[in-house]
């Protein structure tokens, strides 16, 4: 009984526990109730990626209305796989939060911190699972705008430009979305993504239609944060509280990525965004130079947490590119890299994170020496940037195979020269924390660091030897990916 | 052609100058200001097609056949909603960025940043352990 009732099930647990963590004054017991709820969410998402293994998909009609008049919830398997990306590596930073937040804020606020962490979480759920275009802007507004309180929570005051600055650029995206959702609905008069999936394509030649694509690609490409649009993201990732830049830089882009997938390929359908309207052409060159100019970047930082944001621009890079490159390699590669590539990052912010809990700076030079003093943290670490490196036997290195094999189906050499390179410079920028880490000595001052409690270890290694795992065993990530990336490609073809 | 049209027209010179105000005011509450002159012109887009020509109010009464689309009313509510709270959040760190700043203005705000990561760079400071 209770299996039927899972979609719905999956958003509430959050969306109701936030405003319940919000009236609980005690910061433990409101951290206890998130965990629970977060935890529970879990179980609900690999239950129902159980459901559709294997490529159903679960409609359920909220309130009893039919679609297209009632709102849908629909579940696939790449919507399942989404829910786990948000739900395990969201459950892993709040279970690390509790004591990285202890330090840094007075008890009494941690409950409306958590408040807004799981809002945010529950919103990110909805966006994935809803199968209604209008519910997908208002979810995804609910999720940007916690983001954005999140993100002021930071100490340093720039923490706050950096917010507002994403504030801005997230709201003129949102509404660009809402406009494209309005043009939409006025050629067909629908709402439901499946029904507007149908009536779409004979009215291909409509301006409207037109004019609503390009709303929707400059929209979801600020949310993505593709090359040109990602001036937000390096200083909202750089200024968010440590734990909280884990969760971002895990699930918002991400989700975004998947909006963008979602629209493209399902409801305007391939044969008008490709053919028609010639979105490769676009972002192809733009994604290439997002990769370049983000690795590039990243490798003159100085400050770690700057230097993963820039790293987080080059590696959204590889997704757009995989969705752009339209054969099943490239798609396989973008939604395998979605998953690994919020895996990783997730696992090194948090790790930095534990690193900033003792060392209190980001800066390379505070973290010499800091494979002596936390040897613990900083080997989860060095795995999880093998896993960004793209080195064998992790999961980034699945991801890379796909795409770079994605360039060579379709002739291109000098691309796929070009992606061994930009790993290359992912090595380099690893490297250079490394070198750090292991080969400079302890400055006077963190003489007496050590390793950080096992309450926020534990997530940091869970995270490292998710890496090694689905690096060996692909069936979750690549297999479904796979599948998904068939399903999306045939329905035009 | 501007008869029929009239609210798309309007539409389009609210949207234009609500974004032109966000991207070329330095001050960050006129920048909220522009943020909500371009929502409003979404809203206005939608409400304007619910409207069907001759269309009475959407209540079923004797005499009457042809209804306008309560539908886009019913969306926009929402979104003017999340229009609100986006206001309120942009003006609350609008308020704290004055209170850590002493200014609004967008580029005496990132002379003030060059001078905090200078600072970043010549000593290892502890900024990052309060966050």
């Amino acid at each position: 009984m209770i299996s039927t009732q899972l979609p719905a099930i999956v958003l509430l647990l959050t969306l109701l526990s936030a405003p319940i963590c919000s009236m609980i004054r005690n910061g433990d017991h409101a951290w206890k109730l998130a965990m629970f709820a977060v935890w529970l969410s879990v179980a609900a998402a690999f239950a129902l990626m159980s459901q559709v293994w294997g490529g159903t998909t679960l409609s359920y009609h909220m309130g009893g209305w039919p679609p297209p008049w009632g709102i849908e919830v629909r579940v696939d398997e790449l919507s399942a796989l989404v829910l786990i990306l948000i739900t395990l590596f969201g459950a892993l930073v709040i279970s690390a939060l509790r004591e990285s937040l202890r330090t840094v804020m007075r008890s009494h606020r941690h409950s409306l911190y958590y408040a807004t962490f799981l809002l945010c979480m529950a919103a990110l759920i909805g966006i994935t699972i809803t199968g209604d275009a209008f519910n997908v802007f208002v979810f995804l507004e609910i999720s940007s705008l916690s983001t954005y309180a999140l993100i002021a929570r930071g100490r340093d005051r720039r923490a706050l430009v950096a917010a507002f600055r994403y504030l801005i650029m997230g709201t003129i995206g949102a509404t660009f979305i809402l406009i494209a959702i309005g043009f939409m609905y006025m050629v067909t008069g629908t709402l439901n993504m499946a029904d507007l999936a149908q009536r779409l394509p004979e009215h291909a030649d409509n301006k409207v239609i037109q004019a609503s694509f390009a709303f929707f690609t400059v929209g979801i490409a600020l949310k993505v944060a593709v090359f040109p649009l990602h001036y937000w993201l390096p200083n909202a990732y750089t200024y968010a509280p440590k734990a909280t830049t884990a969760f971002l830089a895990a699930t918002a882009t991400k989700v975004a990525l998947y909006v963008m997938i979602r629209f493209i390929f399902d409801v305007y359908g391939v044969e008008f965004s490709f053919s028609q309207m010639r979105l490769d052409m676009l972002l192809i060159p733009l994604s290439i130079a997002g990769i370049l100019l983000g690795s590039m970047t990243a490798i003159f930082q100085s400050d770690v947490k700057r230097l993963l944001a820039w790293s987080s621009v080059a590696q959204l890079g590889y997704m757009v590119l995989g969705v752009a490159l339209l054969n099943t390699s490239g798609l396989t590669s973008a939604v395998t890299h979605m998953f690994n590539h919020a895996m990783m990052k997730a696992g090194l912010f948090l790790a930095l994170a534990a690193m900033i809990y003792r060392v209190g700076s980001s800066n390379l030079r505070d973290l010499a020496g800091i494979g002596r003093t936390m040897p613990l943290t900083t080997a989860a670490f060095v795995i999880l940037g093998a896993g960004l490196v793209g080195v064998p036997l992790t999961a980034g290195f699945i991801s890379k195979w796909y795409l770079v094999s994605a360039a060579l189906d379709k002739g291109w050499l000098p691309l796929a020269a070009l992606l061994i390179i930009s790993s290359l410079m992912a090595l380099a920028y690893i490297a250079k924390i490394v070198d750090a880490a292991y080969f400079q000595p302890v400055p006077d001052q963190h003489q007496n660091v050590r390793d950080v409690p096992v309450s926020i270890l534990t997530p940091v290694w869970v995270f490292a030897l998710l890496t090694i795992y689905f690096g060996i065993d692909t069936r979750m990530t690549a297999g479904v990916a796979e599948r998904v990336a068939q399903a999306l490609l045939s329905v035009a073809s | 052609m501007i008869e029929g049209l009239f609210n798309y027209w309007v539409v389009i010179i609210l949207m234009m100058a609500g974004l032109y105000v966000v991207m070329a005011s330095r001050h960050l509450v006129k920048k909220i200001i522009g943020l909500n002159i371009f929502q409003t012109a979404v809203f206005i887009l939608f409400i304007s097609l619910g409207k069907v020509s001759g269309g009475t109010a959407p209540i079923i009464a004797d005499g009457f056949a042809v209804y306008s689309n309560p539908l886009p009313h019913v969306l926009i509510l929402t979104a003017i909603v999340v229009g609100v709270a986006t206001t309120a959040l942009g003006l609350a760190i609008a308020v704290r960025v004055y209170e850590a700043y002493d200014t609004v203005d967008e580029e005496d705000i990132a002379a003030l940043d060059a001078e905090d990561q200078q600072r970043d760079n010549a000593v290892s400071t502890v900024t990052d352990t309060t966050s």
